[in-house]
C-alpha cells in the first residue's frame, strides 16, 4: 500500500508572534515543530504500512528548514520525503500551496493521502481538502477512526454533536483529528534518527514539477495582535461570600446572566 | 456582474443551526452597507418550511434546492449542487458557518470554483476595493490576519458565536427560486453509511454561550459531576482542558484548546485549568472568563475577567446554589 503523508512545519505551540520590519509575521529564532496534527497522520500511515507493506511518503511544502519537519517524518519511520521549495512560494495561499502538493503528490502512487485537519499556524483546514478536489479523489475531514479491506475503507469522523461513519473506496485522502485509532504519535527511536540519514529527501522547484509561478487567489493585506487581555478582579473573601459576589458581578456587573 | 451575498443555511433534520442565523444577521447588515441583495441558500428535502425563517432573518431571496441526495449533509453532493447555483448565480460572496460541515464543504467548493476561501473568520468589513475583507485569527489566536481578494465569489467560513443574531421579522417578504441540480456520480465516492449524535440536553460545544470547563485540578472522571450540575442550572456546555482528556477523565470532542475546540462564549468558567498558553489557544476570545483555581499564581488568573483563588471542589457547589437562586429569582 502506497501513502502520502502530508507534513508541515509550523511554529512551536508555546512561541511568540513578533512582526519584521515590514509588519509580517517573523520566523527567525522561533523553534519549529511537524503540525501535531501530522504527526498524528504520520502515526497513522506508518501503522498502515507496518500492517499492509508499501511506502510511507513524506511530502511538505517550505522553505529549507522544512526539511527538518521531513527527517522526523523518516525518523518516524516514513520511507521517502519530498520538499517542495521555491522562493516563488513565499506568498502562498491555500490555492497554491494545494496546486504545488498536487502537483508533486501527482508524480508519486498512492492509495491513502494522509494529512493533518489543520495546521496551528495559519489555522486554515483548507489545503488537504482542496488537495482531494484538485486529484478527483473523495476525502473524509477529522476522521478519528479508520481501517481498510481490499480496496475499501472505513472511516468515523467527527461532526458537530457526534460521529458519522463513511464507507470510501480507495484511493482516499484523509485528515486526521488527534489521537485517529487511539494512538500516540511515536517518538522517533535513535536506530530511527540514524536510519533516517541515510533516506531519500529530496527537494524540488516549482520548475522542476512543471509549474509556473502561481498567483494566489487570497492576499493579506495587514496582521496585527489581540489586545492582550487583562486581569481582573480576584473575588476575595470565604467561599460562600466569594460565589455570591462572583454570581453577583456576572449579573450586575457583566450581565451575562 | 456577480450579484449578492449568499449565505449557506445549514440545516439539520430541518433545523437551521445557530451559526447561520448569525451570518444571516450579519449579512443583512453587510447588504444595507453595500447595497447588494442578501440570498439565502437552502439544501435539503422536505425543507421548504425553512424558506419563512431564513425571510424572518433579513434574506431579501431563497434558492431552494430540495433533492433526496442533499437530504443529509455529504461532501460530494453538497459540493456538487452549490457549485451549480454559484456558477449559475454569480454571487460576490458566499459565506458559511465554520462548522464540522462548513469545514469540510468550503475548501472543496472554492476548490471546484478556483476560488480564494477565507476560514473560521471572527470579522467582515466592506472594503471599496475587494468589496470584502475578513478578519482571521491565526498562530491560535496570537495573531489576526486580514484577507480579501477581488477574485469572484470570495467563500469565507465563520466562527460560531462572532456575530449575535438580530430579532426576526415575519412580515418580510421573500423571493423564492426552486433549482434542480444533478449530482455527479464522482461526486458519490464516500458514503455515509451511519450518522450516531450524542443525546445531550446541553447546548454543542463550540456554540455555547456558556461553556464550564474543567482541568487536572478535578482529579477524577467522576467529579466532573459537580460541572455538569453547575452547567445544567445555567443553559451550558461541559469542555476540558487536554490533561483532563489525557488522564481518559473526559472524551477528545471536549477538549477546549490549540489541539481540540476553538470556542467563543460569552462567559468561561475554567475551574482547576491552569491556563497553559495553548488552553488560552482555543478560549482566549471568550467574552468573559471565570477562574476557579486554588494557586493565586496560576496563569489563568492573568486573562480571567474574575476569579476566586479557592478549592473548587468547595466553591463550585456554593456558585451552583447561588445561580439556582439567581436563575428562579
Ligand atoms: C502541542 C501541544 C498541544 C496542546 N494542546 C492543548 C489543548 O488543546 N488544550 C489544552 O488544554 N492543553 C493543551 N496542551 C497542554 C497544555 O500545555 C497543558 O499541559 C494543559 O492545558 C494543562 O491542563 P490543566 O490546566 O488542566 O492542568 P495543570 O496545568 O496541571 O493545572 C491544574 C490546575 O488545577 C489547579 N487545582 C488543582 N486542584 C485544585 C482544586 N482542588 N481546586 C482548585 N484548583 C485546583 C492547580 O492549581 C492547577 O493550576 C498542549 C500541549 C502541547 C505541547
Ligand atoms: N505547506 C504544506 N506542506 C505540506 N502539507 C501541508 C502544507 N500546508 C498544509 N498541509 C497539509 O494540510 C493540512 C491542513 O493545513 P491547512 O489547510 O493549512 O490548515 C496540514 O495539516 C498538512 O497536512
Amino acid at each position: 500500500m502506497n501513502i502520502v503523508v502530508c507534513v508541515k512545519q509550523t511554529f512551536d505551540t508555546e512561541a511568540k508572534i513578533v512582526f519584521d520590519s515590514q509588519g509580517r509575521i517573523d520566523p527567525n529564532g522561533v523553534n519549529l515543530i511537524v503540525n501535531p496534527y501530522d504527526e498524528f497522520a504520520l502515526e497513522e500511515g506508518i501503522r498502515l504500512k507496518e500492517k499492509f507493506g508499501g511506502t510511507v511518503t513524506a511530502v511538505s511544502m517550505g522553505g529549507a528548514r522544512a526539511q527538518e519537519a521531513l527527517r522526523t517524518a523518516l525518523a518516524m519511520g516514513a520511507d521517502k520525503a519530498l520538499l517542495v521549495s521555491d522562493p516563488a512560494l513565499n506568498d502562498a495561499d491555500e490555492w497554491v500551496s494545494t496546486q504545488a502538493l498536487a502537483q508533486a503528490i501527482s508524480k508519486i502512487p498512492y492509495d491513502i493521502i494522509l494529512a493533518g485537519r489543520v495546521a496551528i499556524d495559519d489555522g486554515s483546514s483548507q489545503v488537504c481538502v482542496r488537495l482531494a478536489e484538485e486529484l478527483h479523489l473523495p476525502s473524509v475531514s477529522t476522521v478519528v477512526k479508520f481501517s481498510v479491506e481490499g480496496n475499501k475503507a472505513t472511516a468515523v469522523r467527527e461532526i458537530d454533536g457526534g460521529t458519522e461513519t463513511l464507507e470510501i473506496e480507495l484511493p482516499v485522502v484523509l485528515t486526521a483529528q488527534k489521537g485517529i485509532n487511539g494512538n500516540e504519535p511515536r517518538y522517533p527511536s535513535v536506530a530511527g534518527i540514524m536510519k533516517a540519514k541515510k533516506k531519500e529527501l529530496k527537494t524540488m522547484t516549482l520548475a522542476d514539477l512543471g509549474l509556473a509561478a502561481l498567483e494566489p487567489k487570497m492576499k493579506i493585506s495587514k496582521y496585527d495582535l489581540p489586545t492582550p487581555r487583562q486581569a481582573g478582579k480576584k473575588v476575595p473573601g470565604e467561599p460562600a461570600a466569594a460565589a455570591q459576589e462572583l454570581v453577583k458581578l456576572l449579573h450586575e456587573e457583566a450581565k451575562v446572566l | 456582474m456577480p450579484k449578492g451575498i449568499w449565505i449557506f443555511v445549514e440545516q439539520r433534520d430541518g433545523q437551521i443551526r445557530k451559526s447561520s442565523f448569525e451570518l444571516l444577521s450579519e449579512g443583512r447588515k453587510l447588504a444595507d452597507q453595500t447595497g447588494e441583495p442578501l440570498v439565502g441558500v437552502i439544501l435539503g428535502e422536505g425543507v421548504e418550511s425553512l424558506v419563512k425563517v431564513v425571510a424572518a432573518q433579513g434574506a431579501d431571496k431563497v434558492i431552494l434546492v430540495e433533492d433526496e441526495k442533499l437530504k443529509n449533509y455529504s461532501t460530494g453532493a453538497y459540493t456538487s449542487a452549490l457549485n451549480q447555483v454559484i456558477r449559475k448565480g454569480e454571487p460576490q460572496a458566499f459565506l458559511m458557518g465554520n462548522s464540522a460541515a462548513g469545514r469540510d464543504l468550503a475548501p472543496r467548493l472554492a476548490q471546484r470554483l478556483g476560488v480564494g476561501l477565507a476560514s473560521d473568520c471572527t470579522g467582515i468589513e466592506h472594503d471599496p476595493e475587494k468589496f470584502l475583507v475578513f478578519k482571521r485569527p491565526i498562530y491560535a489566536g496570537k495573531a489576526f490576519a486580514y484577507t480579501g481578494t477581488t477574485v469572484r465569489p470570495v467563500v469565507a467560513t465563520i466562527r460560531p458565536n462572532t456575530f449575535a443574531i438580530s430579532s426576526p421579522d415575519e412580515s418580510r417578504q421573500v423571493e423564492v427560486e426552486r433549482e434542480t441540480v444533478t449530482v455527479d456520480p464522482a461526486d458519490l465516492k464516500a458514503i455515509v453509511k451511519e450518522m450516531a449524535l450524542a443525546t445531550s440536553k446541553r447546548p454543542e460545544l463550540v456554540e455555547a454561550d456558556i461553556i464550564v470547563s474543567g482541568g487536572r485540578g478535578m482529579k477524577g472522571p467522576e467529579n466532573f459531576a459537580i460541572l455538569e450540575q453547575l452547567a445544567d442550572v445555567i443553559g451550558a456546555a461541559v469542555g476540558a482542558s487536554r490533561a483532563a482528556v489525557d488522564s481518559g477523565w473526559r472524551e477528545q470532542k471536549f477538549q477546549v484548546g490549540q489541539t481540540g475546540k476553538t470556542v467563543s462564549p460569552t462567559l468561561y468558567i475554567a475551574c482547576g485549568i491552569s491556563g497553559a498558553i495553548q488552553h488560552l489557544a482555543g478560549m482566549g476570545s471568550s467574552k468573559f472568563i471565570v477562574a476557579i483555581n486554588k494557586d493565586p499564581e496560576a496563569n489563568i488568573f492573568n486573562v480571567a475577567s474574575y476569579g476566586i483563588v479557592g478549592d473548587l471542589f468547595e466553591v463550585v457547589p456554593l456558585l451552583t446554589e447561588e445561580f439556582k437562586k439567581l436563575v428562579s429569582a
